[in-house]
């Protein structure tokens, strides 16, 4: 099993390597991956719509931030893409959301392997009350990704490791998850997240509960996953969409008003409301 | 009857008070209430409290006293004849009889020609004491009254002496409280330690044979006597056991539903449902045991099994007993349950675990600590309990583990020995104070164990 999960990473990084040199050879222009497609997604909680008409591409390697004022629908639509709106018995999705040009709402999905591929991290840090170690194996353990204690050890310092905490926690992984600083358990979220080796990773405002340094902290790190996962940020600072994303979604009201390069959305917005939202006059 | 009057008096009174002090309040600003520190009816509060308070403690102390002073006179002023030479209990026994000759209860020695006097002293000696009574109080009214008035000024702060006051209230009935407890405590304490200068404590904690006949005359056959507790704890732990073991997976297993996957709509209809059962009085419960679930089981047992049992069992008085324990159970556990905090089982769904997955990997371990002190109260309730057991478990001591035979518990001992006319200054009666002692001793334990779990629980979210 750990040689899968090993040949997964080396194939995933060569993959990535690939897509880096066909990135730097052909620049802007390069062709992008559509990881998720979303056709015409409208969400309703009871009456209320919530979502109306969303269209919205996310690419391959990419970070993808959603930005938007409070309530404008921007983390239901995270909580779409891994169907976690389906935990609340009011909530009704209609359109298509296509991963790897699979629909995700098709009846034939299994939910708790889509979940599997496309993980996510929370706007509160929220290990479970459990140790350390046992927070990063949660997912490995019932995914049956890893036989043996070796394999698990590995799987652990894997991923701890690429989360950055490997440093700080590695002589007391023993010690609940709970006992950490706040950007320490959301790090150690993201590790979580990232041992199930899933495809793409959810954050919804990962960083709103830290401060600014564990904020920094989060930032470099999303930056480095980039080259393995596909991320899909919800924010409320603008300078933290400006700093990790490469695409920028803004949200208004239950819709999509602009989407595109980060760079031309904060420099160039088509949208008046886009403009007024990042330049502060609302909000 | 008489001290109601004063009671209801002194009420009339502190209310007048009331609209005085707040008509004085106002009085010393003119009117105009802007200028004075708290509000007027603070002020009414203040000069209510300083009537009230000193001549209802004038009161009690007066209710406590009188009785002793009107004894003490009464005794004196009968002929030596009478009361020399008399031991404490002949004393009483006197005193006794001429009380009830002047509340003209039934008593003996009704022709008694010095009682009757002696009586009659006592009610005039009441009456006298009751005018002086209500004088006494009304005059500390009336002294409060006006003290309270001349201190009132604008710049007096009724309204945080009144604060200070309610505290002082909140603190003594909670004082009452604690001291209840205590006293129970201390008197339960008394009586073991006379039943253990009797009895020796290790004979009761250690004796394999319960059997509290003390012989009253000599000759009295098959009464010797025995206390040794240890089939009584045995029995009780037996029910327990058996109980627990009925009510703690189905408790469990229904909060578990009812928390996690029962729609709003069922929920809102069976978590009422099942807390009825936490409200049918225990001795229905124990007819139900005693003359359904135990004729039951011994049918049951003799058909498939084979084995003689008695109607009474210990096994139909602990299932029905775990019957009445689970709403306990599941109410507490769904509550602790639905406390996990929602964020813990995203993060569990979100990184693809199933719905039971989570519920056992994630929620369960989470809300162990909580559960755990729902169950330790539930295992005192079933300690405690009684009706079911004198009902569907028997009454003899047996010390045994087989569930279908009767066994009694300490509750049952309790009750057989204290129920009806008793002496109480046998090892017979006194036992059941020792038994009592234990008992709380061991649920006093138990509720202390789930206290702290149930603590450490909360410091692990908060």
């Amino acid at each position: 099993m750990v040689e899968r999960y090993k040949m997964i990473n080396i194939a995933m990084q060569a993959a990535n390597n690939n897509l880096a040199l066909k990135l730097s050879s052909s620049k802007q222009s390069a062709k992008r991956f559509t990881k998720i497609e979303s056709r015409d997604v409208n969400v309703y909680y009871g009456n209320k719509h919530a979502l109306k008409h969303v269209n919205l591409s996310v690419y391959k390697n990419e970070v993808t931030a959603l930005i938007g004022p409070s309530g404008c629908g921007k983390s239901t639509f995270l909580r779409c893409l891994n169907r976690m709106n389906d935990v609340i018995d009011i909530c009704k999705v209609t359109g298509k959301i296509t991963l790897d040009d699979y629909d995700i709402y098709n009846s034939s999905l299994d939910v708790v392997q889509l979940r599997a591929r496309v993980g996510m991290v929370f706007q509160k840090p929220n290990p479970f009350p459990k140790s350390i170690y046992d927070n990063i194996a949660y997912g490995p353990r019932i995914h049956g990704i890893a036989y043996g204690k070796a394999e698990l050890d590995e799987i652990v310092q894997n991923c701890l490791d690429r989360a950055g905490l490997w440093k700080e926690v590695s002589d007391r992984l023993e010690q609940p998850g709970t006992n950490l600083s706040g950007g320490q358990q959301q790090r150690l979220c993201i590790a979580r997240a990232i041992a199930v080796n899933p495809e793409v990773i959810l954050m919804d405002e990962p960083c709103s509960a830290l401060d600014p340094i564990a904020t920094a902290r989060i930032e470099e790190l999303i930056e480095e996953l980039r080259e393995n996962f596909t991320i899909i940020i919800v924010t409320h600072s603008m300078q933290q969409a400006a700093r990790v994303s490469q695409r920028t979604a803004f949200f208004h009201l239950g819709e999509l008003l602009e989407v595109g390069d980060t760079k031309t959305i904060f420099t160039n917005p088509i949208n008046s409301c886009t403009q007024g939202y990042i330049t502060g006059r609302f909000g | 009857m008489h001290t109601s009057i004063v009671v209801i008096g002194l009420i009339g009174f502190a209310t007048i008070g009331y609209t005085i002090g707040r008509a004085r309040a106002i009085m010393t600003v003119g009117g105009i209430v802007k200028d004075l520190h708290s509000i007027p009816s603070y002020y009414g509060y203040y000069t209510a409290i300083w009537i009230g308070v000193p001549s209802l403690v004038m009161l009690v102390i007066w209710l406590i006293v009188q009785p002793h002073v009107i004894d003490e006179v009464v005794m004196s002023d009968l002929p030596v004849s009478i009361t020399q030479n008399l031991s404490t209990s002949e004393y009483s026994l006197l005193l006794n009889n001429i009380h009830n000759t002047a509340n003209g209860s039934i008593f003996s020695r009704r022709n008694d020609p010095n009682i009757i006097a002696a009586a009659k002293q006592v009610n005039s000696l009441r009456q006298i004491s009751f005018m002086l009574m209500a004088s006494t109080v009304f005059c500390v009214g009336v002294s409060g009254l006006i003290f309270a008035r001349n201190r009132i000024s604008p710049v007096m702060r009724a309204r945080n002496i009144v604060e200070k006051i309610i505290n002082f209230i909140l603190i003594i009935s909670s004082l009452i409280a604690i001291l209840t407890t205590l006293g129970i405590v201390v008197s339960l304490m008394f009586e073991s330690v006379i039943f253990f200068t009797k009895i020796p404590l290790h004979e009761f904690l250690f004796g394999l044979n319960w059997s509290p006949q003390i012989a009253i005359h000599a000759e009295q056959v098959g009464a010797s006597g025995a206390f040794g507790a240890v089939p009584l704890f045995a029995g009780t732990l037996l029910i327990t056991f058996i109980a627990m073991l009925v009510a703690v997976p189905i408790g469990l297993m229904s909060a578990i539903y009812m928390a996690e996957y029962a729609k709003p709509r069922f929920r809102a209809f069976a978590k009422p449902m099942l807390e009825v059962l936490a409200g049918i009085p225990t001795v229905v419960y124990g007819f139900f045991a005693a003359t359904t679930v135990a004729p039951a089981f011994r049918i049951a047992v003799q058909e498939s099994v084979g084995l003689n049992t008695s109607s009474e069992s210990a096994l139909a008085a602990g299932v029905v007993m775990g019957i009445m324990i689970i709403p306990f159970v599941s109410s507490l556990s769904d509550d602790v349950i639905k406390a996990v905090p929602h964020s813990l089982r995203d993060g569990s769904y979100g990184l693809g675990a199933t719905k039971s997955e989570t519920i056992r990997l994630v929620v369960m371990p989470a809300a162990l600590p909580g559960i755990v002190g729902a169950l330790l109260l539930a295992v005192s309730r079933a300690i405690g309990e009684t009706m079911i057991v004198v009902m569907a478990a028997g009454l003899t001591s047996n010390l045994t583990f087989n569930p279908f035979e009767a066994v009694t518990t300490v509750t049952v001992q309790i009750v057989t020995l204290l129920a009806g006319d008793q002496e109480f200054d046998s090892a017979k009666t006194l036992s059941a104070f020792a038994l009592g002692m234990i008992l709380f001793l061991i649920t006093f334990a138990l509720n202390l164990l789930a206290l702290r779990v149930v603590r450490k629980y909360r410091e692990h979210y908060e």
